[in-house]
């Protein structure tokens, strides 16, 4: 198998993005992150596209074959695949990628990630990002994604003494990162009052608890490693992957305070990549609400389970602190276009580990990690990259 | 031979409204319209109940007494003036729902106060007639009154399920008559929301004429007065009603005490007289005799001469006993009283 | 609209059919075809098992942000309740102050509606659940 390294990144703004249609915010990743890469319309192999429910939210499947077209590569007649696997789609997307190239099928590959929330109103989106629950035994009885979320922090809570307090810890702490991130949807800074006292979503869970709604897009061209010289310096090696999935309703979990398919993935990934949590300096992991950092760096041994309220309240996850959890605000405060998150965290990894991150530059990062997760757990993916050879 | 009760359950849902919330809201006093009524306070379904789901909660207490293998039940009948479906029947999903189907037949009955009843005496019918072993007879209502209308009062929410057989009768129904005219006290025209009375008629011509004549009738029938009955139960439209008919016709207050739960529950309509006889079920001993007569506007009374036998000993007494229900209670104020009855003007759903 | 969805759910919603293996004898809720812990050796040995729905509460939230068909009933408790069978399933707690639900909390299974597909549509029915009452004799002696 052939090692693979990144050799360009790009991604729009996330938010609110009124005048942006899904179109144009892949195009303009994609074009950011191939123009990042210096490749040329020739060179690439496959689109790979991770989107969770344009069909859905904008009444478009196959956008795959969109993408590539409105990209201007309609006439190169690539491959192009669409993959959907709940809010991890675009980082199983990045690991088929990269399978691609490991396989020596292709050479060169972009992977994109896009999602365009904003055409419905919020009440429909919320429905739609609960899809990715269990239809028939969660969601038809009134279970909200965020209220099986909150019934993983209420047991967490019960079974560790977790607090809102611990919880909103991690959204302090990431609206502080995303205030240094010119792309995040939020570059303010909150107060731990402002989460506790925000109005009920799910309890224990509070607006402030919650990632919001976004718009947004990312790319990266992936490439053989023993090529990528050719086009940059900086190559960035995926060093080692993991994707694992559970039983997909909640309810069914071995574990309701573990992600079981998190601590699979996160194995299968160090084991490859033959490092330990400790040679980790910076990591993207998936935030869509605030117990779900604390519960993703116990998994991800990180921190010891239980621990995770207390390690971020004590500032082990801080910017620069012992691992940099969420550097770029996280989906918290950069924002979730679900089906960008992976692409998305990918492309921070890729900045801070060559030295590209500005004020929310980890000193000395090496090594970093992305964390993401479909619907409740059900699907997990990390990928390790480093600094290529 | 004869047709009697093998089972019995009830089901009332928690909430209430006071007379006097109804009334502070219409510029009514309220608390005089409840003494005038006799009635405290009635009960109000909660926003995911209706008679479908009533019905079967009765239905299934009624299953859990006795050991009785439900694809025995060969027939359910629901009656009510507030079934969720114009076109599809509750008898259907209660069906399902206590795993009697699919072999067997079903059909809900309309005969606003009486619904439950008549379905209890075409069951007698089915299974004197051998036709089938047992019969399933549910009076399950959650009745609405006009907005400021008097009955607002008293239309109120519950069912009562009876299963009807020949065999392991806890009380045999010895005696029924029916009393039946075309008498228009109360009526709902088909796509309209609420039910019109007329005001006064509905009283000597229409209730105590059925509920008196059909009496004297089972008196006759019997062989029996008042005096012979242990318990006496009457449709309770109010808390009024029923006493005077009672009085009339020779019963005492000891009589009427358990049957009467109008004055706690407020008016249950096809629920009523079977919600006031499982009360009394539920305190009865073998031997004892009931009377219970009841009354749908429209107009008619089913009266029926009950004994209650040894196998009342037999049957299981967990789960919630009617005055269990009754007693199990959430007052809620009229602004949630009318969303949950759907009085509110909502928007319509996006698509 | 999903009218033979709910339909061929019936018997799972209203009378918690689920299925119990054959070869292990854990009991699933919904009914699987496959048992999780054996494998193929379970296939054609799954047989139809009924929860007797007492259970208790193994984790709740109350919801407030609600789906639009939700509105009427918010806000309003889900759990995540585990059967005396050993199940876990995800329902609403109904009949209860949402402030008075607690972890360990003994439920009973009840029948209510779901939902309904516009005032037009089909009503959807299926399970809630209730704080468990205590059951003895109805009459006093």
């Amino acid at each position: 198998m052939r090692d693979v390294a990144i050799i360009g990144v790009g991604e729009t703004a996330f938010g609110e993005l009124w005048d942006y249609s899904f179109r144009d915010l892949g195009i303009e990743a994609g074009l950011k992150a191939i123009q990042d890469a210096k490749v040329t319309a020739e060179e690439i192999d496959a689109v790979y596209v991770g989107n969770m429910s344009a069909g859905k939210f904008i009444d478009q499947e196959h956008v795959s074959a969109l993408v590539a077209d409105y990209a201007g590569l309609a006439d190169m007649h690539l491959p192009t695949v669409r993959v959907e696997g709940g809010g991890a789609c675009g980082a199983v997307a990045l690991l088929q990628g990269r399978m691609a190239i490991a396989s020596g099928m292709h050479d060169v590959v972009v992977v994109g990630g896009a999602e365009k929330m904003t055409d419905v109103g919020e009440v429909q989106a919320a429905e739609i990002l609960s899809s990715t629950a269990d239809q028939e035994w969660e969601s038809v009885f009134g279970a909200t994604f965020a209220g099986l979320y909150a019934m993983m922090a209420r047991r967490h809570m019960h079974e560790f003494g977790t607090t809102r307090e611990h919880m909103g810890a991690v959204a302090v702490k990431n609206h502080k990162n995303g205030a240094l991130n010119p792309v995040a949807q939020f570059q303010k800074e909150i107060t731990l009052e402002t989460v506790l006292q925000a109005p009920w979503v799910a309890e224990p869970l509070g607006l402030f608890d919650c990632a919001p709604l976004s718009d947004g897009a990312a790319a990266i061209v992936l490439c053989a490693m023993d090529q990528a010289r050719r086009y940059t310096d900086a190559p960035i090696r995926i060093a080692g992957s993991g994707q694992a999935s559970d039983f997909l309703a909640l309810h069914d979990r071995r574990d309701l305070t573990t992600m079981d398919a998190t601590v699979v993935a996160g194995k299968r990934a160090f084991a490859e990549a033959k490092v330990e949590p400790r040679d980790i300096q910076v990591a993207e992991v998936h935030d869509n609400f605030t117990i779900t950092e604390i519960l993703a760096i116990e998994d991800l041994k990180f921190v010891e389970k239980g621990k995770g309220g207390p390690a971020t309240v004590d500032g082990v996850t801080a910017l620069n602190g012992k691992v940099s959890v969420n550097t770029s605000g996280g989906l918290k405060a950069r924002g979730q276009p679900v089906g960008a998150t992976g692409v998305a965290q990918a492309v921070e990894i890729v900045r801070q580990l060559r030295g590209e991150a500005g004020k929310r530059q980890v000193v000395g990062a090496r090594r970093g990690l992305t964390h993401t997760l479909g619907g409740t757990g059900a699907t997990a993916v990390v990928h390790i990259f480093e600094r290529g050879a | 031979m004869s047709a009697g009760i093998v089972t019995y359950g009830g089901y009332v849902p928690r909430y209430r409204i006071r007379p006097k919330e109804i009334g502070a809201v219409w510029g009514a006093d309220g608390e005089a319209m409840g003494r005038g009524l006799n009635i405290k306070a009635k009960s109000v379904p909660g926003p995911d109940e209706d008679v479908i789901t009533i019905s079967v909660e009765a239905a299934r207490a009624a299953m859990a007494k006795v050991d009785l293998d439900p694809t025995n039940i060969g027939a359910i009948y629901v009656g009510s003036e507030s079934h969720p479906y114009a076109v599809k029947p509750t008898a259907t999903v209660v069906a399902e729902a206590i795993s009697a189907a699919p072999v067997m037949t079903a059909a809900d009955f309309e005969f606003a106060c009486k619904a439950g009843t008549a379905a209890m005496q075409t069951c007698m019918g089915l299974t004197l007639s051998k036709m089938y072993k047992y019969g399933m007879a549910i009076g399950s209502d959650t009745s609405q009154g006009a907005p400021g209308d008097a009955l607002e009062y008293s239309a109120s929410a519950g069912g009562a399920a009876f299963v009807i057989g020949t065999d392991r009768m806890i009380a045999t129904i010895d005696h029924t008559v029916s009393y039946t005219t075309d008498t228009p006290d109360f009526w709902r025209r088909e796509g309209q929301r609420y039910p019109s009375h007329g005001g006064r008629f509905t009283g000597e011509p229409a209730y105590f004429k059925h509920v008196v004549s059909c009496a004297q009738l089972l008196f006759k029938r019997a062989g029996t007065t008042a005096e012979d009955y242990d318990y006496v139960v009457f449709h309770q439209p109010n808390g009024k009603f029923p006493v005077r008919a009672g009085k009339q016709l020779g019963f005492k207050d000891g009589q009427m005490d358990t049957g009467l739960l109008v004055r706690d529950i407020g008016n249950t309509y096809s629920g009523a007289i079977m919600l006031g006889l499982c009360a009394i079920l539920d305190e009865a001993e073998a031997g004892d005799r009931i009377f219970a007569m009841g009354y749908g506007s429209g107009a008619g009374s089913d009266g029926f001469d009950l004994t209650v036998t040894d196998e009342i000993r037999k049957i299981r007494r967990d789960g919630r006993s009617i005055q269990d229900m009754v007693k199990d209670t959430a007052f809620i104020d009229y602004a949630t009283y009318a969303k949950y009855r759907g009085k509110i003007a909502m928007k319509e759903a996006a698509a | 609209m999903a009218i033979p969805r709910f339909w061929r759910e019936i018997p799972s919603r209203y009378n918690l059919i689920g299925t119990k293996c054959g070869s292990c004898g854990q009991v699933d809720f919904p009914p699987r075809e496959v048992c999780p812990e054996c494998g193929r050796r379970s296939i054609g040995k799954m047989q139809r098992f009924r929860l007797k729905g007492a259970g208790q509460v193994v984790t709740y939230t109350v919801i407030h942000d609600a789906p639009a068909q939700f509105e009427m009933q918010k806000p309003y408790v889900i759990a995540i309740i585990e059967t005396d069978e050993g199940v876990r399933l995800t329902a609403q707690v109904i009949d209860v102050a949402p402030d008075e639900v607690k972890i360990g909390m003994r439920v009973q299974a009840v029948f209510r509606k779901l939902g309904q597909e516009g005032s037009a549509g089909v009503i959807h029915y299926g399970y809630k659940f209730r704080p468990a009452t205590e059951t003895g004799p109805i009459r006093r002696p």
